[in-house]
Formats: C-alpha cells, sequence, structure tokens
C-alpha cells in the first residue's frame, strides 16, 4: 500500500507508538498514598484512644469493651463467628442474587413497556421508604419460623429497589448519537437492545449493586432479630448480649462489619472493573 | 493501490451504469413546530448528487444542511416535496444499508475496542466471522490505526477516534457516505490531515458522499460541486462547481491559485454580494 | 392525551391499578396454592396459603377498625396511628440531627482533602454496622448524660440512631455536590479574589442542591428506618417498631394484626419523604439539573 498522507505511526497525532492516550484519571504518586495512608492512621489513632480511655478510666465491659478484649474473644471464637458469618453471608448471598436477577429483569421490561414502569411505581416507592425488616414478622408467618427463606427475601427486597432503580435509570441513558447510529444501520429493537441498551446500563447496574451489597448484609442479620431458626451472626450476638458476655457479643458484630465489607468491596471492585471504559453514575 | 481496493473498484466498475441518481431530492420542506411557532428548517430544496459525486453542504446557522443530511439518511421525515435515494424511498435505502453515516460527535461505542467498533455493523447485518475480521483489518490499516486496534475510545485522541468512525461508515462498502461536520471538533492540522485522508478513500471507493461542513477550505479541497444554503426559511442559495486541476486532492493543492479562486467563489455565493474590490489573489 | 394533569392522572390511575393487580394476585395466590407452600430444591420458595400464614387481604383491612386490644376500646387503626406519629417524631428530629452532621461532614471534607481521605473510608464503614447491635449500647451510654435538665431517655437513643443512618447519604450526597462544580468556575472565582468562604457561599453551595434533595430523600427513608429497628431493638413503647414485634408475637391467633404497623411504616415513609419533596420544592431554581443519588 502506498505510504499514507497520514504521518509514520510514531507521530500521529503527536502520540508515541504503542502508548495510547493516557486516560485522564491516572492518580498522581503522592494522591494514593493519602488515600491509603491517611484513613488507617485515623482508624489506628481512633483505636488506640479507645484502648486507652477503656483502660485508664476502668470502664466496665458492659458499656463498652476494650479493643484487646474483642480481638481475645474474637480469636478464641473464630470458629464460631466464621460459621455465624457463613451462615448469613449465604442468606444475603442469596438474596443479592434473587433480588438483583428479578431488578434487572423488572427494570428491562419496565424501560420497555412504559405502562409496567406506571403499575409498578406505588409499590416502588413504598418498598424504597419503608423499613425492608418490619415484613420480617409477617414474612415469618408466611413461610414458616423454621425456614430461612423470609431472612432471604427479606435482604432480596432490600437489594430489589436500589438495584431495579438504578438500572432503570441506566437503561435511559443512551446517547442520541447512538441511537441515531442503531436506526441508520436498521437495527431491530432486540439488536439495539443487545448492542447499545444493555452496555449503556451496565455500569448503573454495578453501582446499584455496590448500593445494596451491605444492605443485603444487614437486611439478613437484622431479620435474624424477628425470629427464625438459630445460626447466623444476628442470633450470636443477641445469645451473647443476653448472657453479658459483651466483649464476645461485640466480636459477633466486628465479624458482621467484615462480611458487609468483604460484600461492599466485592461489589465495588466489579463496579469500577464495569466503569474501566466509560463513564458510569458515579462521578 | 492493494488488491483490495482493486476489488472495491471493480464492483463498483461492474455495476450497470445507473442514471439514477444517488440522490434525489424535489421541493423539499420541513417545518419544525413547537410551542414557540413553527420553524421552517427546509423549504423547497431540489438537489442531485450523481453516482460518485462529492457534493459539500456549507451555510451558516440554521440554514438546514444538517436537516437535509437527517433526512437523507431517514433519521428525520420531510413535511413535504420527494426524496429517492438510489431511486428507493429513503426508508428502503436505510433498511437496505445501501449508505453510511458518520456523525461530528465520533460516536463509538465505549465499551468496544477499535476493532470492535469497526465490526458493529458487519456484525449487525450478520457478515460472517472470517468475512468480518478481514474487513475489520483492512479497514484498520486504511486509516493508519493498526496498533491501536485493540484500544478503546477513551485511549484515543479526537482525530482518532474520528478515523474509527469513517473506517466504521465504510465498513460495508456503501455506494452513498453521508457525513455531518465530522471534522468540526478537531483542530486545524489534524484537520487538513483528515481531509487529504477523506478525499483519497473517496477516491478509491467511489462513493458518493454528502458532506455538511462550516469550513470553505474544506468544502472546496474535498468537493465536486459545493451547495450554499442560508437559513430563515432553509434553502439553497446557489451550487458551485468546482474545478480544480488535477484529480489528486493533497496538500500541494491548498497553494494553488485555483484553489483560492474558488475559496472566493464559495464565500461569495455566501455572503450574497462580491466583496468590495475583489480582483483575486496575488501571485506571489 | 398530552397535558401534564392527563399525564398525571393517568400515570396515578395505573398506580392504582398496579396495587389492585398486586391484590389480586394475592387472593388468586391464596385460592390456588397449596396451603403449606411451594418447595423448590429444599427451599420453600412461595408461601404458606392457610388463613393462619396468609390473611385474606378483607381480613386485614377489617382487622383495622376492630379494637387493638381485647373486645373494646380503640380500634386499631388509631393505635397504630398513634404510634406512626409517634415514631414520626422522633424520625424527624434524628433526621434533622442526621442531616446537621452529614453537612458538617461534607464541609469539613471539603475543606480538607486530608479530612476526606481520612474520614470518608470510616464514614462508609460506619454503615456496615447492624445498628440492632448498637441501639442498646447507645441507650447504655446515653444513661450516663444529662443535657441540661433533660434527662437522657430511651426515644434519645432512637433519635441517635435514626441520625447515624440519615447522616450518611447526607454527608456522602453533599460532597459530591460540593465537588461539583466546574474547573471553570472555580477558576472564574479565584479571579475574583474569593477565599474559600466566598466560594462556598456562591458556588458551590447552589451547585450542591442538585445533589442535596436526593441525598435528603434517602435521608428520610433512611431515618425512619433507623427509628423503627432501633425500636424494635430497645424495646420503645409507643413507637411502631414495638407494635411490629407485639403483634407478631400475637400472630398465632391474630395473623392479620402484624399487617397493620407495616401499613403505618409504609406511611410514616411517606410522609417523611413527601416532607422532602416540599422542600424540594422551595429550592427549584437551583435544582435545574438534578442528580440521582
Amino acid at each position: 500500500m502506498s505510504a499514507t498522507s497520514v504521518d509514520a505511526p510514531a507521530e500521529v497525532d503527536s502520540v508515541p507508538v504503542g502508548a495510547p492516550t493516557v486516560p485522564a484519571r491516572v492518580l498522581a504518586p503522592g494522591r494514593s498514598v493519602r488515600t491509603v495512608v491517611a484513613p488507617i492512621v485515623f482508624g489506628v489513632v481512633f483505636i488506640g484512644l479507645w484502648q486507652l480511655v477503656v483502660a485508664g478510666f476502668h470502664i466496665d465491659p458492659y458499656v463498652v469493651p476494650a479493643p484487646s478484649a474483642i480481638l481475645a474473644e474474637l480469636v478464641d471464637n473464630l470458629g464460631s463467628v466464621t460459621s455465624g458469618a457463613a451462615h448469613t453471608g449465604l442468606n444475603a448471598l442469596l438474596g443479592l442474587v434473587v433480588g438483583t436477577v428479578v431488578a434487572v429483569v423488572a427494570a428491562v421490561l419496565s424501560s420497555v413497556l412504559r405502562i409496567l414502569d406506571l403499575l409498578a411505581a406505588p409499590v416502588v416507592a413504598a418498598l424504597s421508604v419503608m423499613p425492608i425488616v418490619a415484613l420480617a414478622p409477617v414474612l415469618y408467618t408466611l413461610y414458616g419460623a423454621s425456614v430461612e427463606t423470609a431472612r432471604v427475601l427479606v435482604a432480596a427486597l432490600a437489594v430489589l429497589i436500589p438495584v431495579y432503580v438504578n438500572t432503570l435509570r441506566g437503561l435511559r441513558q443512551t446517547r442520541p448519537v447512538h441511537r441515531d447510529l442503531m436506526r441508520a444501520y436498521a437495527a431491530s429493537s432486540l439488536q439495539q437492545q443487545w448492542a447499545l441498551t444493555l452496555p449503556t446500563a451496565a455500569p448503573y447496574l454495578f453501582t446499584g449493586l455496590r448500593i445494596a451489597s451491605s444492605l443485603a448484609v444487614i437486611s439478613a442479620l437484622v431479620a435474624e432479630y424477628f425470629g427464625g431458626p438459630i445460626g447466623g451472626l444476628g442470633k450470636s450476638i443477641t445469645s451473647a448480649a443476653s448472657s453479658s458476655d459483651y466483649p464476645l457479643a461485640w466480636a459477633y458484630v466486628l465479624g458482621a462489619i467484615v462480611l458487609g465489607l468483604v460484600f461492599y468491596c466485592v461489589a465495588l471492585l466489579a463496579e469500577v472493573l464495569a466503569t474501566r471504559h466509560q463513564p458510569g453514575a458515579r462521578t | 493501490m492493494t488488491s483490495s481496493t482493486e476489488a472495491l473498484r471493480q464492483a463498483q466498475g461492474t455495476e450497470e451504469v445507473h442514471d439514477t441518481a444517488a440522490v434525489h431530492v424535489a421541493g423539499l420542506d420541513r417545518v419544525f413546530t413547537s410551542k414557540q411557532g413553527s420553524v421552517d428548517a427546509l423549504s423547497g430544496v431540489d438537489l442531485d448528487v450523481a453516482p460518485g459525486e462529492f457534493v459539500s453542504l456549507i451555510g451558516p446557522s440554521g440554514c438546514g444542511k444538517s436537516t437535509l443530511l437527517r433526512i437523507v439518511a431517514d433519521l428525520d421525515a420531510p413535511t413535504g416535496g420527494t426524496l429517492e435515494v438510489f431511486g428507493k424511498s429513503a426508508r428502503q435505502a436505510r433498511l437496505d444499508q445501501d449508505y453510511g453515516i458518520a456523525f461530528q460527535q465520533a460516536g463509538l461505542l465505549p465499551w468496544r475496542t477499535v476493532a470492535r467498533n469497526i465490526e458493529l455493523p458487519l456484525a449487525l447485518h450478520k457478515v460472517g466471522k472470517t468475512e468480518r475480521k478481514a474487513r475489520v483489518e483492512e479497514l484498520v490499516e486504511l486509516i493508519g490505526l493498526t496498533e491501536f486496534a485493540g484500544s478503546y475510545p477513551d485511549q484515543l485522541s479526537g482525530g482518532m477516534q474520528q478515523r474509527v468512525a469513517i473506517a466504521r461508515a465504510l465498513a460495508e462498502r456503501p455506494r452513498l457516505l453521508l457525513m455531518d461536520e465530522p471534522f468540526g471538533a478537531l483542530d486545524e492540522m489534524t484537520r487538513e490531515r483528515m481531509q487529504n485522508e477523506l478525499a483519497r478513500i473517496c477516491r478509491e471507493t467511489g462513493a458518493a458522499v454528502v458532506f455538511v461542513t462550516h469550513s470553505i477550505p474544506e468544502a472546496v479541497f474535498l468537493s465536486d460541486r459545493v451547495v450554499v444554503m442560508s437559513p430563515r426559511p432553509g434553502r439553497i442559495v446557489s451550487v458551485v462547481p468546482v474545478r480544480l486541476p488535477g484529480t489528486t486532492r493533497d496538500d500541494a493543492l491548498r497553494e494553488d491559485t485555483s484553489f483560492f479562486a474558488a475559496v472566493a467563489a464559495v464565500r461569495e455565493a455566501l455572503h450574497g454580494t462580491p466583496p468590495a474590490g475583489a480582483r483575486g489573489v496575488e501571485n506571489r | 392525551m398530552s397535558s401534564p394533569l392527563a399525564r398525571r392522572l393517568r400515570a396515578y390511575g395505573l398506580g392504582l391499578l398496579g396495587l389492585v393487580v398486586l391484590g389480586v394476585v394475592w387472593e388468586v395466590y391464596k385460592a390456588l396454592g397449596p396451603a403449606v407452600g411451594v418447595e423448590v430444591g429444599g427451599r420453600v420458595v412461595l408461601p404458606r396459603t392457610s388463613d393462619r400464614a396468609m390473611p385474606h387481604l378483607t381480613d386485614i383491612a377489617g382487622r383495622l377498625v376492630q379494637p387493638a386490644l381485647g373486645r373494646s376500646g380503640d380500634p386499631l387503626w388509631q393505635v397504630v396511628g398513634h404510634a406512626c406519629l409517634f415514631s414520626l417524631r422522633i424520625a424527624a428530629i434524628g433526621w434533622v440531627v442526621g442531616v446537621v452532621v452529614g453537612m458538617a461532614l461534607a464541609l469539613l471534607m471539603q475543606r480538607f482533602r486530608l479530612a476526606e481521605a481520612a474520614v470518608l473510608p470510616w464514614v462508609v464503614l460506619s454503615q456496615t454496622v447492624p445498628l440492632i447491635a448498637i441501639a442498646p449500647l447507645v441507650r447504655r451510654w446515653g444513661s450516663q448524660i444529662h443535657l441540661g435538665s433533660h434527662a437522657w431517655d430511651s426515644q434519645d437513643s432512637v433519635a441517635v440512631i435514626a441520625a447515624y443512618l440519615a447522616f450518611f447519604p447526607v454527608a456522602v450526597g453533599m460532597l459530591r455536590g460540593l465537588k461539583a462544580p466546574d474547573a471553570t468556575h472555580l477558576d472564574l472565582m479565584r479571579t475574583y479574589g474569593s477565599g474559600w468562604r466566598t466560594t462556598l457561599l456562591r458556588l458551590r453551595l447552589p451547585a450542591s442542591v442538585p445533589y442535596l434533595i436526593p441525598a435528603l430523600r434517602l435521608a428520610a427513608a433512611a431515618a425512619v428506618i433507623g427509628t423503627v429497628v432501633a425500636e424494635v431493638s430497645i424495646g420503645l413503647r409507643g413507637g411502631i417498631g414495638r407494635l411490629v414485634i407485639e403483634y407478631a408475637q400475637a400472630a398465632g391467633g391474630d395473623p392479620a394484626k402484624p399487617w397493620a404497623p407495616i401499613i403505618g411504616a409504609v406511611l410514616v415513609g411517606l410522609v417523611a419523604a413527601g416532607f422532602v419533596a416540599l422542600i424540594g420544592l422551595f429550592l427549584k431554581p437551583y435544582r435545574r439539573s438534578e442528580v440521582a443519588a
């Protein structure tokens, strides 16, 4: 092929060969140090002060236990904490999966048929303002208090709302130039969904998932307070508290925090990966 | 010329020579009605674009050039008049994929690589995998972005994105290219480079082109004819044929006196009156 | 039918229809479904349909007008209504405190990037702590505090929990809003010699309104949730949370009763959201580009 009048690759648009233009979001080194170190320092200082105050003022574990006592109990009861976390975590995960699947399907249907969106509006509005866990008792009655279903459903409902709302928003964010392109290609509606609408919505879905992830854990845990079979961190927290073993109760709380964090971090990672190359719902 | 462009040329040449214009517009009207009243975006527009001809639409904001392009692309419908693309209705031409289109915003899908973006129309129209791959490779080479075939749009500069958009528009070897200010967002140097590229590609593929632009030198450089439009109501004021020496459009041409004369002619048509004391450009 | 009024009526009408459809599905399932529910792969997937487990909608509605306790006394809807107002009041206090704290944190984090880096992750983490565990703790701490002549009581503890849940969306949303202005606008203020405070008042605060309103809405819902859950955990008499627990315990003989406080909780949430929508109306000129939270 004859040499093109575009400059040889080494000078194309002043960009060196092989190196794509660097995306503007690269962190400068100073910034990332601050982002990582500062919260750790803050946390360490906070826990240190806590320990000092409890030890120095001889505060009763009834009021608040020392971090060292909590850690000791955690280490002693690690097996029990992890099995409780696995139990609650499984309910939360099931709720997350069920809630997400239902929410995405509902959002796609609502984006295609406006009427469904309007029909569902009051239910969505009601669920988004009420404490979902208040449904736990009636769900235990509906499904029986010997099964986990009520807890999974509470988590699923808590997940459903943010994922539905965010995904529906994302499905409506297609850019006019892209829609023109699809029309110019005489793409069928199915093709347009697949090639344009769904990929546009993906980052919004993951943002909704991020919001929903820790909600799933909290909801599954709090649902345990309203009854249901033995097992799970919620049950362990109450039993430890009722036998006045406060450091142990706090150890279980710590387990719950870690569980929630794990869910949140995985969802956050998924969101970052999904919004790598396109703007999403986050700034 | 590569064997692929040879093949293209042959494919175009063996078609029966149609007298059917690529685009035939007669008495076209487009009125937009809103709460503020109605706007005559287009009024009584007549235009014929021959197969293989490069026609630019130029004029101030509101003259209807983009509206006209969108109507030809069947992205908008006229309120009156007739329109035929290769002898068919605009809708049929769209369904038959007789044209390729490039917008001012490159409009690349951000979650697809360069190669997958160019492949998009081919994939949508069920072109086989090996054929798709070969065609994409060909096109990526054509626009000079082979090393970036696996890059994402957010890793590319504006000029590079626009090149990908043009490659995408050429993917199905259309007989008609519709381009709405594709170089509008680029700086002048990149713009001239892209114009050279586009002129070369169009010469090689023999497609008809309807090109909307704001820039007089760009219109003159690229076109066989420049259609000058004016607003309120949107209409064609005059059509300026561009006669330049030779067939190659390259940087040398931009220095030629006939180029400046043509630019002056278009400018005259745009302003409606000849500039005072115009005598053409002094020889340097 | 394209006038705004007609469209709004249509939306409400369809919404109502949606609720009716839901009711129909309920009754149809109750009529057709098995009394022991439907199991799939060892897990119960669809609910039990006996009258004990799944009351008729008419039963639920009818129960509302019957006395709450025993054969005489205030009807159920009245008891629930009082509890709603009780909880709403606490939620409102919690919301106000949460909004103030959230805004203060947002201002702090915007002013000092170090503060943002150090504090924001912990703010996010704070929301993973199960409320129900900290509620008794808050009550214990509170009992040691005396604010002037007002002795700390359980209501204050509940309000603190409500504030704990409410501050998070406000802090995050307001921070986003304060950081929202274009670089060009910030440069402009700098060329005018404006310090941080002027830039805040003239540029950042107005720019943050579209982010603040959805955050306030979320905070209202969060305050209601926090109130109800804390009431359950602390056992505060007079609130909806307490009724949820009480009536759940009586559900064996009175299956329609537990639904009443649920309806109440929904109403409380809707009122709270509606109140925020009113605030949004007043701030309309700043909201031309609203951003969902």
